[in-house]
């Protein structure tokens, strides 16, 4: 039987593999979307269980929500991401630390 | 008519200062000069000569072939607005001279304005008018007029024309203040302005380092004897309540014998105050231990030191002891001290210029040791005599500095006696006028010197104080070396073979009547002040001519002394200076392989003399190292070490190091961010989880 803890188990898993692939990915910007996008699915899993379990409908809702948001934000980082390439020549993550102090 | 004396040379002053100041803008409309019109200034200026001899001879240069700068616009003006005013100056002091010559001014107090009142100290600005006022009045003023004139023809090269003048009116403008001043606040601002307009004169070439050098060591120098002129009238303060001269002589025998706590002793509070006036004398008046900044001030042009350093501000401190003789009279002890430097100061000054081979420093000796017979009379308490003195000396003084200032135009800046010679046919009208002065200054019978210089020697006989029979022994003896110095330079500057360059003797001139009328005029001074006013001064009738002014008439009984003195005491002064005068035809005109024979014998003595009793280097080795020695430290160490490693700078350099460091965690990278970001979001969660 499929319980609430193997649901959290998989999320938590999706979540572990997001924040990795954030910050031991050194090849590409691109992952690093990616990789957000990950964690934003490893949420909604746990809101999406969590409904199920409490029998409260307003989890799923604020899943469609996020859905809706990652849609966004992944559109606005790629838009970034081209104009970075065009003024850059490169989206690979060792080039970009204009933020250096 | 007091008013317009004190105050016509003020405006000259300011007339003469705004058409420099308008010349100066008309000269460089875009305000700064440029860095090329700089240089060029610099090699109109006068230069150092190049030969390095010990003594330091400088030239004045002032030929119209190395002046490219033109004048500055409204030189002509300012020049005649002065000199107008100073003249204008000058009879009215005459005027009221003879007023009080004749018994028939009276002396008075003219208020002029209330200048500042604090608490108990009041102090008016106001004319005090007696006779010693206006012997001194007439003195400044027509020695200044007269320079005035001179400087005209001896400055005519010069490009700075109206900045001099406005100089030269705004020093007589002090002088006179302080000559009218009616309380010591007043004086010490005369005293003060005169000393600020003798450092600029004597720095008004500036562009010569020497002549800003020694304008600062005069500057320095005055300092440090105003310094105890300046605790002198608190002491006066202290102990009268007041500066004025009228409250001061009015109480001064009340205050006599009190007691007065100085330095943790105990002391006659009147011989301090006496002694602490008298070192703001010797400063200004270039005394025996402060007397180093004379000779350097030479360096001005020589007007300059005809009027200030000769005739006018160096007798300011012989005034100052002169005007307050009612309270130095009360204080015996530091009347003794007054004489012993007078004739120290005599004596030295006297050996100094036997050897000196720059013409104006061994005037400047001369007018050193000269300073010093004023006072040994003023120690004695023979003050009309001292008073008497300063004013045939200005006359013969002065005409010996613009007579030195003629020479020098004559040999194109040349100052060096060494390279004179032979001048008496070329120059002949300048040659008479310097024996005038000679004459005079030597005491040749009849004329000023042998009136007042010898009257000097003679009240030194009868002095009564502990230093008077030193002071007249040296004195007498300082009566033998003048002359032979001053024969000296005579004898080397115009007699014998020329020592100068043919092309030098080629162009010698004699100078134009614009500088030869002010000749006249002082050497008529030099010649006749003395008989005309002996009587007068020191004479029988000299309490009646005083009045109030002065210790003098039956308060002062050295005056009847001296009549009845013994006749080889009065002959004696006359006695020196023709053995004085004949050592020197001997030297330098019949043997002149003498005196060098003599210098190589005596050789530590001739560079004793000459290098001034080493006493440039006495005070570099003492004070001048000293404080260098104290700067350094507090540079390095006070400033660099402690203030900068500590203090401001340390902090800030503190601040930037660790900045630094942590600088270096920003390494830009996003991931390094997020890493830091999950971390803190961990450890967050993990301590509410645990603390919760």
């Amino acid at each position: 039987m499929i319980g609430l803890s193997h649901y959290l188990t998989v999320a938590a898993i999706l979540f572990t593999i997001g924040i990795f692939g954030i910050f031991i990915n050194r090849k590409n910007v691109i992952v690093i979307l990616m990789s957000i996008e990950l964690i934003l699915l490893a949420v909604n899993i746990n809101l999406v269980a969590f409904s199920a379990f409490l029998g409260d409908l307003v989890g799923q809702v604020f899943a469609l929500f996020v859905l809706t948001v990652a849609a966004a934000e992944a559109s606005i980082g790629l838009a970034i991401l081209v104009v970075f390439y065009r003024n850059r020549g490169s989206i690979a993550v060792e080039d970009i630390n204009v933020m250096r102090g | 008519m007091y008013q317009l004396i004190v105050f016509l040379p003020l405006l000259g002053a300011i007339i003469g200062g705004a058409i420099s100041v308008w010349g100066a803008a008309r000269r460089f409309p875009g305000g700064e000069p440029a860095a090329g019109a700089e240089d060029h200034a610099a090699d109109a200026g006068p230069h150092i000569s190049a030969h390095g001899d010990e003594s330091g001879v400088v030239h004045e240069t002032h030929h119209e072939d190395e002046s490219h700068e033109p004048a500055a616009e409204g030189s002509r003006a300012a020049e005649l607005v002065t000199s107008g005013f100073l003249i204008v100056a000058a009879v009215l002091s005459w005027v009221a001279f003879i007023g009080f010559w004749f018994g028939g001014a009276e002396p008075e107090r003219v208020p002029v304005m209330n200048w500042f009142t604090s608490g108990n100290l009041g102090v008016d600005w106001a004319l005090h008018i007696d006779t010693l006022t206006v012997v001194m009045l007439v003195v400044v003023n027509t020695v200044s007029a007269l320079v005035h004139v001179y400087s005209i023809g001896y400055m005519a090269h010069d490009p700075y024309r109206p900045r001099f003048f406005a100089y030269l009116s705004m020093f007589t403008f002090a002088m006179l203040a302080l000559v009218t001043s009616d309380n010591l606040v007043q004086l010490f601002f005369g005293w003060e302005g005169v000393g600020l307009a003798s450092y600029l004169l004597i720095g008004f070439w500036y562009t010569r380092p020497s002549a800003n050098a020694a304008a600062i060591k005069a500057f320095v120098v005055n300092r440090v004897g105003d310094f105890g002129f300046a605790l002198g009238i608190f002491a006066i303060f202290l102990l009268f309540k007041s500066v004025d001269y009228e409250t001061i002589f009015a109480n001064a025998s009340a205050v006599a014998g009190t007691k007065m706590h100085f330095l943790s002793w105990n002391v006659d509070a009147l011989t301090v105050t006496c002694l602490l006036l008298f070192m703001g004398a010797m400063g200004k008046s270039a005394q025996f231990l402060l007397h180093t900044w004379l000779p350097d001030a030479m360096e001005g042009p020589t007007p300059v030191s005809a009027l200030i350093h000769a005739a006018t501000m160096v007798t300011a401190g012989v005034f100052m002891v002169a005007r307050l003789s009612p309270l130095f009279d009360l204080a015996p002890g530091a009347l003794a001290f007054v004489t012993f430097i007078g004739a120290t100061t005599a004596f030295f000054a006297a050996t100094v210029g036997l050897v000196q081979n720059d013409i104006k420093r061994v005037v400047a000796y001369s007018t050193c040791s000269q300073l010093g017979y004023m006072f040994v009379a003023l120690g004695i308490g023979a003050y009309p005599v001292a008073i008497f003195h300063l004013f045939t000396h200005a006359f013969f003084k002065a005409l010996l500095f613009l007579g030195s200032g003629s020479v020098i135009h004559a040999v194109g800046g040349e100052q060096d006696m060494r390279k004179m010679g032979g001048l008496r046919t070329r120059i002949p009208v300048t040659y008479w006028m310097m024996v005038i002065g000679t004459l005079a200054l030597t005491g040749f019978p009849l004329t000023a010197g042998y009136f007042s210089k010898d009257a000097i020697i003679e009240a030194a006989f009868h002095g009564t104080n502990a230093a008077a029979g030193y002071a007249w022994a040296l004195v007498v003896f300082a009566a033998l070396l003048t002359s032979f110095y001053s024969w000296r330079l005579i004898f080397m500057t115009f007699h014998g073979e020329p020592r100068a360059s043919k092309e030098v003797m080629d162009h010698v001139h004699e100078s134009p009547p614009v500088m030869l009328v002010p000749l006249y005029v002082l050497a008529a001074g030099a010649l006749l002040a003395g008989l005309v006013f002996t009587g007068t001064f020191i004479g029988g009738g000299n309490g009646a001519f005083w009045r109030e002014a002065l210790i003098a008439g039956e308060h002062a009984p050295i005056l009847e002394a001296m009549e009845q003195s013994p006749w080889w005491v009065t002959y004696l002064p006359t006695v020196m200076m023709a053995i004085g005068a004949a050592v020197a035809v001997w030297f330098y005109l019949v043997d002149t392989r003498v005196p060098r024979e003599l210098a190589e014998r005596n050789d530590w003595l001739y560079r004793f003399l000459l290098n001034k009793w080493y006493f440039d280097e006495l005070y570099d080795f003492i004070f001048v190292r000293g404080a260098n020695l104290l700067g350094r430290f507090l540079w390095k160490q006070g400033d660099g070490w402690t203030i900068d490693g500590w203090g401001p700078d340390g902090v800030s350099a503190w601040v930037l190091d660790i900045t630094q460091r942590v600088v270096r965690l920003q390494s830009g990278y996003l991931y390094h961010y997020a890493f830091a970001m999950l971390i803190g979001v961990a450890a967050l969660v993990t301590w509410l989880m645990f603390a919760g």
